[in-house]
């Protein structure tokens, strides 16, 4: 491969990834915080509504995980392509 | 030993404020001449050799200000779930900022955020518009802080606002002038265990109190200890509809708005300049990821912390003042009263507090910005606890008026003097003027903070609509699009700013004919109206761009450059 072809492997697989997250990060906050959350709301997790739950804590643990499930597969990338420093 | 305990006991509220307040900002100055500046590298971006758990901290710290401290706990006990739009929009930004912006921008290596847009469009105009909506939007930031400081002081140490005020510009001015970047970030991290023990402390206490539960984030969705088996959220929604108030946990916002508010929040956090540059500071590429992730965890303990603090202390208050009558109040009452953010009017003259969401029947109004404050007290814990929050919420204001301070001073040293005005500056010259430049920034701060002006609370909101319309798209698409040239991009910026602008002057001052909520286009309020500008911001950049020349052959080798994570070297000037 030469540098170029490398340089874009990468970048393809990087923008794979990142998509991927975005798409879970849409899904636990405007998904099951705010456009699912009457459906959510009728499951009851101890006292919490269910979509209340997600609006007001779990979308926020999702972000947490999601930033860091990121950084490794990255890390894991960079060593791949020799980018790693 | 019986003295001594005494002694602990009789100390009060007040003396405990002033020890706690007094070894605070002794470290604090202390860490300052510590960690001087030296050079405009460590002034701007503190050498660049920041750890990423340092910097997460610090980071941390700048971005919870007295408004996520004081303020956010509050509104939300009042909104309920309408309050998810600043916990989620002011928590998912970072998940954009981590995969989109922080890695890149690191790669990038300058020490702005106009550097970027003024490099990468290779244009002054796009330069300039950078510093204009940078210094538009952390004004606005930092005058709301010194309200902040002022506030803490003149309830607990019992001084004027004024004075308060100014103690606050002092430390600021003292650690910001000194330390620079470098001064600030070391700062920040005590801050943020500061502030971070005080907001957990009494958070804890009270969820023991109330639900038995130690963790705060399951406490509030737990039984209530009074062996009822009631569900303390279900309690909630019951005294909320009792009262005449939308139920807790359903909120009163239409989807379309809460949608439009979160995003607006969230892309606005993504594109502020005082986060941006933070990423600036650490070593590699690698390092802005982790410590974007570690930020956002070290945020996200206040922030799931919080709505927990909102339904405990709403709960509370409903129980301590509803239909209760006035002459039995707890001290706290009358306390808060004084400063005018508890007032209490007796309309029906039957010596009881109706407290109702029939505003014509309502005898009580409760400011938000106390909820988090009284808190302690009304849940009646230990002095020192209440003495701590004073602490925190000092912590808080500080740490983040002291990163916009530096974004103020960089703008105008940097990207204006050194970059427009003057480029032959010295290092030493540059570095007398981002001092120069922080030291009237504080003094405008503090001007702002002693008179604020009444259109701060929505400033704020201006000023996450004003980053989401502006430098968002600006910067995603310099990244992210190789095609993209200055025409679309300073075309997108200029467009997605005046909406924004037009729209928020229109709906919140009433200019241009004013309107109601029933004129909201799409019905979205003004805090929202980011995201649309944001939008149209996109469009504009695009249909711009398809009709002007490429950018040169270098520039998108500069695009293809900062993908590529190798290489990073050190933040630099050229």
């Amino acid at each position: 491969m030469t540098n170029q072809e490398k340089a874009k492997a990468y970048w393809k697989e990087n923008i794979r990834y990142v998509l991927i997250l975005l798409a879970i990060w849409f899904l636990v906050s405007y998904g099951a915080g705010i456009l699912f959350k009457d459906t959510l709301n009728q499951v009851k997790v101890g006292g919490f509504k269910l979509g209340f739950w997600f609006a007001q804590q779990g979308s926020m643990y999702v972000f947490v995980v999601l930033i860091f499930v990121y950084v490794r597969l990255m890390n894991k990338l960079d060593k791949k392509y020799g980018y790693d420093e | 030993m019986m003295n001594s305990m005494f002694l602990v006991e009789s100390l009060g509220v007040q003396n405990w404020t002033y020890i706690l307040v007094g070894i605070t900002f002794t470290i604090y100055i202390g860490i300052a001449i510590w960690s001087r500046a030296g050079s405009t590298k460590e002034f701007y971006v503190a050498g660049g050799g920041v750890s990423p758990l340092a910097n997460g901290m610090a980071t941390a710290a700048d971005w919870m200000s007295a408004a996520s401290f004081i303020s956010m706990a509050g509104i939300i006990s009042f909104a309920g779930y309408d309050g998810a739009v600043y916990l989620m929009g002011w928590t998912g930004g970072y998940v954009l900022l981590a995969l989109l912006l922080a890695p890149y921008l690191r790669k990038f290596g300058k020490f702005t955020v106009p550097d970027f847009i003024g490099d990468r469009y290779y244009s002054k105009t796009a330069r300039l518009v950078g510093v204009f909506c940078a210094l538009i939007v952390s004004f606005t930031y930092v005058a709301g802080q010194m309200r902040g400081v002022g506030l803490v002081f003149s309830r607990f140490l019992e001084v004027d606002i004024n004075t308060g005020v100014i103690i606050g510009m002092i430390i600021v001015l003292f650690y910001a002038v000194l330390g620079g970047m470098k001064g600030i970030t070391y700062t920040q991290v005590a801050q943020y265990c500061v502030l971070i023990f005080a907001f957990m402390v009494p958070a804890i206490f009270i969820s023991i109190q109330m639900t038995g539960n130690p963790i705060p984030q399951l406490g509030f969705g737990s039984t209530l200890s009074d062996g009822s088996g009631t569900y303390l959220l279900d309690k909630l929604d019951g005294l909320s509809t009792d009262l005449g108030f939308a139920e807790y946990t359903e909120g009163s916002k239409s989807m379309i708005d809460v949608f439009a508010i979160t995003l607006a929040l969230m892309v606005g956090t993504a594109g502020l300049p005082h986060v941006i540059v933070r990423f600036f500071t650490v070593k590699r590429v690698k390092d802005a990821r982790k410590s974007a992730g570690l930020a956002l965890l070290l945020i996200v303990i206040l922030y799931t912390t919080a709505p927990a603090v909102s339904v405990f202390a709403r709960t509370n208050l409903i129980e301590t003042v509803s239909n209760k009558p006035y002459a039995g109040v707890p001290e706290w009452f009358k306390k808060w009263e004084t400063t005018g953010l508890i007032t209490f009017n007796d309309k029906n003259n039957d010596g009881l507090i109706q407290y109702v969401a029939d505003k014509d029947k309502n005898e009580l109004v409760v400011d938000n910005d106390i909820m988090v404050l009284a808190n302690p007290e009304i849940a009646q814990l230990p002095d020192w606890v209440i003495a701590l929050v004073a602490a925190g919420a000092l912590a808080a204001a500080l740490s983040t008026a002291a990163g916009l301070l530096l974004v103020i001073s960089s703008s105008v040293s940097h990207d204006l003097i050194k970059k427009m005005i003057n480029p032959k500056i010295s290092e030493k010259g540059e570095l007398i003027a981002a001092r120069l430049s922080a030291v009237v920034a504080v003094c405008v701060a503090g001007y702002f903070g002693i008179n604020p002006p009444g259109f701060v609370a929505a400033t704020v909101a201006l000023a996450f609509g004003l980053a989401a319309a502006s430098f968002f798209p600006a910067i995603i698409l310099g990244i992210f699009y190789k095609k993209m040239n200055k025409e679309g991009a300073i075309a997108g910026m200029i467009v997605g700013i005046c909406t924004m602008l037009f729209y928020m002057l229109k709906f919140k001052f009433g200019w241009f004919g004013g309107g109601e909520k029933a004129d909201w286009w799409f019905g979205i309020s003004p805090e929202g109206f980011g995201t649309i500008a944001m939008i149209l911001n996109f469009i504009v950049s695009v249909i711009i761009m398809r009709f002007t020349p490429e950018p040169p052959q270098e520039v998108q080798e500069i695009v293809e450059n900062i993908r590529i994570p190798s290489g990073a070297g050190e933040a630099t000037d050229h």
